[in-house]
């Protein structure tokens, strides 16, 4: 229900208001003096070399790909989770989790297709 | 609760006050115990045994300069450690602290904090990318990728847990550890690798060592923070401490009974006048305070115990073993359920 | 009541956060326009009674999938790009106008017709969008239909690792 959320959202709200108000006390009350060195980049103390925005590894996409996909997994497990005594109420526990089994082998075959192909191998 | 609009404010400033003291004696407890394990005193300067300590820290940090580089997008540098607090302060609105005694109390509430831990991967990759800094973006990059891997994991271990008390809620988790077997209908016993698993996927989503390769200082510097200094950082550390705090009391919820007191049904029935009263609240705050403390403590001692991973034993770690291990314990959870019903 | 000023508060804070990601010159900040927007959704499902719904759609689609937009952003260094071309917002708002106009002609066609969808109770709705309801059809009635999906998502994974590990030629 909408009304159990209000509680939480007040919540949400004095954080904010928390976060804004330190920031901002700490830009009143901390000096303000500029200059081109300290508000240059660091860089080990050199002159830094190029723009930070350049192109990484594709291997971060390849986890974030996967990590989509078993995050749907997991989301399409949670209402299985919470009637799964339902449903071994009704006298289908079984065959639910034989249709669970069966999602779970399909997803872990992708993961297993990747270990192999070294999709995950960081070196 | 049903309080009016007001009540329920003010409790909730007290709880985002009591996360904010609680986050400066963390930070105090970390340097003295690690400074026993090291055996040096730790800070013992400012008050008695050094306890005010944190307190002049954070003077320090609103005194000093905001620093935002000229070639950093300036918008997104403040606004990913904005998000790191309000997320780590909002968590604590989840928790139950007593019987009847949760600001937020949803019927989904489990997976709303888990939405809240996957929404915490953009302050470290906003963070790493605003700074416009090859050891900030590398470390954003590192720590976002180490905390979608872990999540995974620690989304299977609440899994199995609601596969047992079958409910999204999480007063109805802890009230479903409080079977007639004492601390035994504690889901630690009746689910001990999902407890494992949570626990060390806890550690990583919090970056907290051995999972804190993000501010891997040999390597990148400060990681994410680097072009962080002042109350920025301070927020950033802030969110830190809180957030393994809060991690603390989500594993006390899950796994260790929650709020309730061990045999809690045994000393009902011993005392029945206790059920409902002030007392047996006061009890049950101090009790979940108290585990709470003890993996607090965990925390710490394992960042003086075990070494930092390297990247790609962590990633191993996540891919390769934890994720196959919750995928296969949330099935036999479930083959459980269905043995024992 | 309360609810329906909700909705427009809401959707009003929807339509900005779209025209924000379509509108601002920097991917960055098109994604998190694009992030607002998403949690706007949510809100919108919340005023529904939709609860594990609008979670789910925080967790997937913020958590997740909107994580997946940022690293591609950041690994392709899309934070430069080149030559952009001017806004035209004549052709925008007459563009804004023509649909305006469509779907109230929608509308009132579907009106006199008489087509339109009951809208369900509040009640109702927070019964039938609950998790456990979900569940009753997706793993019995449904069950072939959820392993479809398996394999669409199984499909997604290779085709991922296909792309990324392609040997350059």
């Amino acid at each position: 229900m909408l009304s159990d959320f209000i509680p939480f959202f007040i919540q949400l709200g004095i954080a904010i208001g928390l976060s804004f108000t330190l920031l901002k006390a700490a830009a009143l009350i901390g000096p303000k003096r500029a200059n081109v060195i300290k508000q240059g980049t660091y860089e080990s103390g050199m002159d830094p070399i190029g723009s930070a925005h350049q192109r990484y590894s594709v291997k971060f996409y390849l986890v974030a790909m996967i990590f989509i996909v078993f995050d749907v997994e997991i989301v399409f497990l949670y209402p299985w989770a919470v009637s799964f005594r339902e449903f071994i109420a009704a006298g289908v526990g079984p065959g639910v989790l034989g249709v669970i089994f069966l999602f779970v082998i399909i997803l872990a075959i992708g993961l297993v297709y990747d270990i192999k192909k070294g999709g995950l191998e960081f070196d | 609760m049903n309080l009016a609009w007001y009540w329920t404010a003010l409790i909730a400033f007290g709880i985002v006050n009591f996360l904010l003291i609680s986050a400066s004696v963390l930070v105090y407890a970390e340097r003295k115990v690690s400074g026993y394990m090291q055996n040096r005193p730790g800070p013992n300067r400012v008050g008695p045994f050094g306890f005010l300590q944190p307190f002049a820290d954070v003077l320090k940090l609103v005194f000093k300069e905001n620093i935002v580089p000229t070639a950093a997008n300036s918008f997104v540098h403040s606004l990913a450690p904005m998000l790191m607090v309000v997320i780590a302060m909002a968590s604590g609105a989840l928790i139950p602290f007593a019987r009847g005694v949760v600001i937020a109390d949803m019927a989904v509430s489990v997976l709303v904090l888990l939405a809240l831990t996957s929404i915490s991967v953009y302050g470290v990759t906003l963070a790493g990318w605003s700074s416009n800094n090859k050891y900030s973006l590398l470390g954003g990059l590192r720590s976002s990728a180490q905390m979608i891997s872990y999540e995974l994991s620690m989304g299977l271990a609440v899994l199995s847990v609601v596969l047992i008390s079958s409910s999204l809620n999480m007063v109805t988790i802890v009230e479903d550890q409080g079977g007639g077997y004492g601390i035994f209908a504690w889901n630690v016993f009746r689910n001990p690798i999902g407890c494992i698993l949570f626990i060390v996927t806890a550690f990583a989503e919090t970056n907290r060592a051995p999972f804190d390769l993000p501010e891997a200082e040999q390597e990148l510097v400060g990681g994410y923070h680097t072009e962080y200094s002042g109350m920025k950082f301070g927020m950033f550390f802030l969110a830190e401490y809180v957030n393994f705090f809060i991690a603390s009391f989500v594993i006390v919820t899950l796994f260790f009974g929650g709020y309730l007191l061990p045999f809690e049904s045994v000393l009902l029935a011993q005392f029945p006048g206790l059920e409902d009263s002030i007392l047996l609240m006061i009890m049950q705050i101090g009790t979940v305070v108290l585990k709470a403390s003890f993996f607090a403590y965990l925390f710490i001692w394992v960042r003086w115990t075990l070494p930092r991973f390297k990247y790609q034993q962590l990633m191993t770690l996540g891919w390769k073993y934890l994720l196959p291990i919750s995928l296969v314990n949330a099935l036999l959870v479930a083959i459980g359920v269905i043995i024992f019903s | 009541m309360t609810v329906s000023i909700l909705f427009f508060v809401l959707a009003a804070a929807a339509l900005t956060a779209a025209l924000g990601m379509l509108l601002s010159r920097n991917p960055v900040t098109s994604a998190l326009w694009l992030i607002l927007n998403l949690f706007c959704v949510a809100g919108l499902y919340l005023t529904l009674n939709a609860e594990f719904i609008a979670v789910i759609q925080v967790l997937v689609y913020a958590g997740a999938i909107m994580v997946l937009f940022l690293f591609v952003i950041m690994l392709l260094n899309l934070a430069s790009l080149p030559d952009l071309k001017r806004i035209e917002w004549k052709r925008i708002i007459s563009f804004m106008l023509g649909m305006g106009l469509l779907a109230m002609l929608t509308f009132i066609i579907a009106h006199a017709l008489d087509v339109m969808p009951d809208p369900l109770s509040l009640d109702l709705a927070a019964e039938t969008g609950s998790a456990s309801s979900l569940a009753k059809v997706l793993f019995t009635q449904y069950a072939m239909i959820f392993e479809v999906i398996g394999i669409l998502l199984l499909a997604a994974t290779i085709g991922a690792v296909v792309i990324a590990k392609r040997k350059p030629v």
